[in-house]
């Protein structure tokens, strides 16, 4: 029996990667492809009183422009059931439908032309004179409205809770009540969204960058009223997406109907800064927590609400409060979640949606009520650690949090370090310590996968599952050498395209725990069919070019009598500049409960991104809002500033041992979003204790701690 | 970007004859801040002249000066060994200025012209006087975390930059330039304008120079000397503040002094009264802290940049021990 | 490819003094040209011989004019005649006229590195370099890298190490660490992460690169 689940192999999509091969959206070679740019509204409210297109249509090598003025009416028909990665309520935008402005940014018109820098140059000969309307670009409490129903009904209500959370406040021996915030982020993959578009006949084959092919195509064919048989989606490879190519934005319809209008393949790339306004952030978000506990550290009372963005034209949700309602044990919890409507695209998930913000508020205030009740940090949350899902009322199907909290903690040396902020110094730099939960709550979806055996040996695994850049390729071909009892290089693992098996979406940490039980199946039937036994031996007997099977997997009974989730503990050290106010972060540690750990080389790495995603959450990112213009102004790398190697030091990575075969027959519980939350918390809990003071609005620049310093 | 017509010239003359023959003309060099200004709508010239060929790119320096072709890349000049050694100021801003690849192929000269980063000048569809002469400063009342505080106008805010010019200032720099009218000698001090009520023009190069050249006199500060840049990042930012300072020291005591400061004006901000609060006295932390107060005299916040009324006399304070060796 | 038989340093050494050499002798200073080329020689005679071949067989660049024409690179060593627009950079010109999309496109401002290519041996940012004036260069893309279907060390070090994961920004973050290692300028763990800071990685790799480029030094310093 070859055992491959927990090896260290490497990626098996390296070899592609690193030798340019690996082949993303834009590279794809169509005989006669054609370029698009787009034209986007520069004001945020209104409407378009004219638009002139007549020198755009007479620049070189342009093949045409579209618009509202001659665009074709669409269906936009609705779906039976919305994505789950669509907003809940409101409509999504129709584009090239009529002449409103809904949001700075917004595609008003396509310039196809024979080559991209002509397209390019010919969408800015499009002059274009509007009404404008008055914007909504501050971010207004006072306008805030609670979801409606479709959006509570999807698991964000506006209001939660259990026990009486108020009088159980204020009649807490020991409370807390403290506001914080952090700015809109954008995602910004390394690759720009890309779509190419190649009509035959009725039937239409898009190169995408997407996280969900499958709802792409359902998409597609309901905006044009198409069988979704005519659509094909195809996206082997993703560079990276975080949440941003989850849901089917506008351009990917633009590139196809301007494709359908050109009568050839048009290939539509966003700039980087088309990618800011365009293709959703992670909205700001305002939080206040109340928090009361017991003389022994013990909660009585979590009061968390918190405010969010969104557009005129959606609702979109997140889950930004669920972490208060499960993440410990307390009898008396309140969440009330608002939304504020604002012209702007619409957000969208941005790994870890909500969770990771909204853990930044809980364990802020964690740690600021540890403090309170003259507990150390990690005793504390020891001592409120909810057992069971005190939310949901059910037991977990693993939780080793317990085990997170003691490796980290020893790995760390937490128990050296000063518990009085501010103190511990060396020459200008403030050294200080600090630690937050992780947290995610696991889901798994129901997924497939064929499984084809040919008679050299060798194994091809389909499914319509993506990789953007977790490690799907490697994690799905060591699951099915280990169910056939071959070795990886036997097995040809193969992924983003519509012909294959349906997947659910690729987000949401749910992958593994979805496709990888599909391709198990699919690799368990095909042995079934071919004895149990050797199955290459099998093949060779059977004497058939190939053999296939088929299977779906889905999760069970376990789903409604089980709480699932992942778990993490993360401890960092930071060294404060207490003259320029800089932050360094020279060491991470986090330790996770995430199951069974497939691959650990892999995993690792996956972890180490969060904590350098978490870093930039914590000390840089911020999309910069102009609200007169509604516009984000420092659209583009250089500022908005992500982390860069110089910034990351010694990350260091624990998994807790354990599998969770409840959840599902693999054990795992998935990695992408819990090694993103907790990491900024720490950080900002580590910053106090170096410097003695609070910093609750990320990120925590220097002209925040110049404040204080 | 807006079509242009593209010329190579092989010399000074044919580049300033292609510039003075060609509609809307502009050079380019290493092409690194052109290239953006192009993709980014926020110039559209008729005609590129590139000068990329020109044979200035020679390195020479010694103890008794430097001569430096503007399209030396900043690369060759960073890791020339007779530069760390006469002078580690320069050497040590060009390794803190932007990427591997970026200093590979940024020239000398292009570096000194690179334009503001304000957020609004880098944003076509925006109001900007710097950009668009009389469209109003959208920064003003805006995002300007990165504007300047010193020598702002009604009409503007944009910091300049760049931080090796903030070092030619302190090293006493001359350029040297070709023109229509022949050649002229500026120094580095001079080269940039303030804003007031003409933000469109950056510096006080007449139509058609070139940059040569850049000499630097006879090696003053190689024993004391500090550059500090304050940035969010560790790397591949420009400075929230950065300050370049150079001394000579008769024992404990400044004799000389240089200094100035970088991304806080919009021009490399000389500081006299910092220097003069330096010349003459035993240096000491409080002496260091008394002259760099002294740097933020007449600056202005517009909001957001506020901060930088804190973070600059530190960082100039962190410059001038470092310089004197009490860091 | 590789560089292994000589410490990377000597042979950019060598390169830069016999430049030097060549300056020297426009402006009429023989005896110092001179100078120089012995004192280049004494480091890497190979290399004077063949940078002083590249002189003589590069005539003077041809001078363009005008909006769109041709020109001629050489992209892995191979010589490609294309029209181009004058607005056309090395990276469309790589990505969408000869498709060698190995070369990535993330930012089209210089500011993300994913388009790092080697242009005469230093790592440059193709979306930053109009195609024309990349003429007469020698361009060396992550397509050109491999010798014979052979992996470079910097390439087999990213995949031990796992140093990527959505593969994006991968090929410019090796083509900057091949140029670098190359340049020898890379002595600490702190020099390779400052060196190495013009490629972001949004998936955070970077642990991961640096070990892989300390680990292909190690092997290419072998």
């Amino acid at each position: 029996m070859n055992a491959w689940v927990g090896k260290e192999i490497s990626r098996v999509d390296g070899p592609a990667k690193v030798t340019g091969q690996a082949t993303y959206a834009a590279e794809f070679q169509l005989r006669n492809k054609a370029y698009a740019a787009l034209v986007t509204a520069t004001i945020p409210s209104g409407t378009i009183e004219r638009l002139d297109v007549s020198a755009a249509e007479a620049a070189p090598g342009v093949i045409l422009v579209l618009s509202h003025l001659n665009a074709p009416g669409l269906p936009y028909a609705q779906p039976k059931k919305r994505p789950v990665v669509d907003p809940q309520a409101g409509e999504r935008l129709h584009v090239f439908q009529g002449p409103e402005v809904l949001f700075d940014g917004q595609p008003i018109a396509v310039v196809v032309a024979e080559t991209k820098e002509q397209a390019d140059s010919a969408a800015m000969l499009v002059s274009v004179d509007y009404r404008q309307t008055p914007p909504a670009g501050d971010m207004d409490p006072s306008r805030s409205h609670a979801p409606n129903e479709a959006v509570a009904k999807s698991g964000r209500p506006g209001e939660k809770g259990r026990g009486d959370a108020g009088p159980a406040y204020r009649g807490s021996a020991v409370t807390i009540d403290i506001t914080c915030s952090h700015e809109r982020e954008q995602h910004n993959a390394m690759e720009p969204h890309a779509t190419i578009a190649e009509w035959d006949g009725d039937h239409l084959t898009l190169y995408d960058k997407s996280q969900w092919v499958d709802n792409v195509r359902q998409e597609i064919a309901l905006i044009f009223g198409m069988a979704e048989d005519n659509v094909r989606v195809i996206s082997p490879f993703v560079g990276g997406a975080f949440g941003s190519a989850l849901r089917t934005w506008p351009h990917v319809t633009i590139a196809a109907l301007a494709a359908r209008q050109a009568n050839r393949p048009v290939q539509l790339e966003l700039s980087r800064r088309q990618c800011f306004f365009s293709a959703g952030a992670r909205p700001k978000t305002l939080q206040r927590l109340r928090l009361g506990a017991d003389h022994d550290g013990k909660l009585q009372a979590i009061i968390h609400e918190a405010i969010g963005q969104t557009s005129v034209y959606e609702d979109y949700a997140e889950i930004t409060l669920d972490a208060a309602n499960s993440l410990y044990a307390c009898s008396n919890v309140a969440t009330r979640y608002h939304l504020v409507k604002m012209n702007m695209n619409s957000p969208c998930p941005m790994r870890a949606p909500g969770t990771a913000t909204g853990v930044f508020g809980l364990e802020i205030a964690m740690d600021e009520m540890a403090e309170e009740c003259g507990l150390d940090p990690v005793e504390f949350r020891l001592r409120n650690h909810a057992d069971r899902d005190e939310e949901k009322d059910l037991p977990y199907s693993s939780k080793e949090l317990k085990a997170c909290y003691a490796l980290a903690a020893e790995a760390f040396g937490w128990s050296h370090r000063s518990t009085v902020p501010g103190r511990n110094r060396n020459d200008r730099w403030l050294i200080g310590h600090g630690m937050a939960t992780a947290f995610y709550p696991s889901h798994r979806s129901s997924s497939t996968a064929k499984a084809t055996m040919f008679a050299n040996g060798t194994v091809v695994v389909r499914t319509a599952a993506g990789d953007m850049g977790p490690g799907t390729y490697t994690a799905m071909t060591q699951l099915a050498a280990e169910t056939l009892d071959l070795t990886p290089e036997q097995v040809q693992f193969e992924l983003g395209d519509t012909d294959m098996p349906e997947a659910p979406v690729h987000g949401g940490s749910i992958t593994l725990a979805s496709v990888g039980n599909a391709v198990i199946a699919a690799c368990r039937s095909l042995r079934e069919k071919l004895g149990n036994g050797d199955p290459v031996a099998a093949m060779r007997q059977l004497g058939q070019e190939a053999v296939s099977a088929d299977a779906e997997s889905k999760p069970g009974e376990e789903a409604n009598i089980y709480s699932s989730s992942a778990f993490g503990a993360v401890f960092v050290e930071v060294a404060v500049d207490s003259r320029l106010g800089a932050v360094r972060i020279p060491r991470i540690v986090g330790a996770y409960d995430i199951g069974t750990v497939v691959n650990p080389k892999i995993a690792r790495s996956q972890c180490i991104g969060g904590m350098v995603g978490g870093l930039g959450m914590a000390l840089l990112e911020q999309a910069e809002w102009d609200p007169a213009l509604c516009r984000v102004m420092n659209a583009n790398l250089a500022e908005y500033l992500v982390p860069v190697n110089a910034d990351v030091q010694h990350l260091d990575v624990l998994f807790a041992p354990g599998e969770d075969k409840i959840f599902n027959p693999i054990g795992s519980k998935g990695v992408a979003e819990i090694a993103l939350t907790g990491v900024a918390p720490a950080i900002a809990n580590a910053i106090y204790n170096a410097t003695g003071h609070r910093l609750r609005n990320l990120p925590i620049t220097p002209d925040k701690l110049l404040e204080v310093l | 970007m807006n079509p242009f017509t593209y010329t190579r010239a092989g010399d000074a003359q044919q580049a300033i004859n292609a510039f003075q023959g060609s509609p809307g003309p502009f050079y380019v060099a290493g092409a690194t801040d052109v290239m953006q200004l192009l993709r980014e709508d926020v110039y559209s010239p008729g005609t590129l002249v590139d000068i990329s060929s020109l044979p200035y790119t020679q390195v020479e320096v010694g103890p008794r000066g430097a001569r430096i072709g503007a399209l030396a890349r900043l690369a060759d000049v960073a890791d020339d060994d007779a530069v760390l050694r006469y002078y580690p100021l320069l050497a040590r801003v060009l390794r803190e200025t932007a990427s591997t690849q970026i200093r590979n192929v940024a020239t000398m000269g292009g570096n000194l012209l690179q334009r503001t980063r304000c957020l609004y000048f880098r944003d076509a569809h925006t109001a900007c006087n710097k950009r668009r002469p009389g469209s109003g400063c959208a920064a003003m009342r805006g995002a300007n975390r990165i504007n300047a505080i010193l020598g702002t106008s009604e009409q503007c805010i944009a910091a300049y930059p760049g931080d090796m010019a903030v070092a030619l200032v302190v090293l006493d720099a001359h350029i040297q330039l070709e023109g229509p009218d022949g050649p002229r000698s500026v120094p580095v001090a001079e080269l940039h304008r303030v804003p007031a009520d003409d933000p469109a023009h950056d510096t006080t190069l007449r139509p058609g120079e070139i940059i040569t050249r850049i000499d630097l006199p006879a090696s003053r500060f190689a024993e004391s000397c500090a550059f500090v840049k304050a940035r969010d990042r560790m790397t591949f930012e420009w400075a929230l503040a950065s300050a370049a300072v150079g001394l000579e020291m008769d024992g404990g005591t400044v004799r000389v002094a240089r200094v100035a400061a970088g991304g806080v004006g919009t021009v490399p901000w000389p500081l006299p009264r910092v220097e003069h609060a330096l010349i003459g006295k035993a240096l000491s932390a409080e002496r260091a802290a008394k002259a760099a107060a002294l740097s933020v005299e007449g600056a202005r916040s517009a909001g957001d940049n506020g901060f930088k009324l804190k973070l600059l006399p530190r960082v100039v304070e962190q410059a001038i021990l470092a310089a004197g060796g009490q860091a | 490819m590789t560089d292994s038989n000589n410490p990377p340093g000597r042979r950019t050494g060598a390169r830069a003094i016999v430049e030097r050499a060549l300056q020297a002798e426009q402006r009429d200073e023989d005896e110092k040209a001179g100078e120089l080329v012995e004192q280049a020689v004494r480091i890497d005679p190979d290399e004077v011989a063949s940078v002083l071949q590249e002189q003589s067989s590069t005539p003077s660049a041809p001078i363009h004019a005008g909006s769109s024409f041709a020109i001629v690179l050489t992209i892995n060593g191979q010589r490609h005649e294309l029209m181009i627009d004058a607005r056309t950079t090395l990276l469309d010109a790589l990505r969408d006229r000869l498709h060698l999309t190995g070369t990535k496109r993330g930012c089209d401002l210089g500011q993300c590195g994913a388009c790092t290519v080697l242009l005469d041996g230093r790592a440059v940012n193709a979306c930053m370099m109009f195609a024309v004036m990349a003429e007469g260069h020698d361009v060396l893309t992550i397509e050109g890298l491999a010798a014979d279907g052979k992996l470079h060390p910097v390439q087999k070090a990213f995949i031990d190490c796992d140093a990527l994961q959505c593969g994006y920004c991968t090929p410019g973050q090796i083509m900057n660490a091949v140029g670098m290692i190359r340049a020898g300028r890379l002595n600490s763990d702190d020099e390779i992460r400052e060196g190495m800071s013009g490629n972001i990685c949004r998936c955070g790799a970077y642990p991961g690169i640096v070990q892989a480029v300390l680990a292909a030094m190690t092997e290419i310093a072998e």
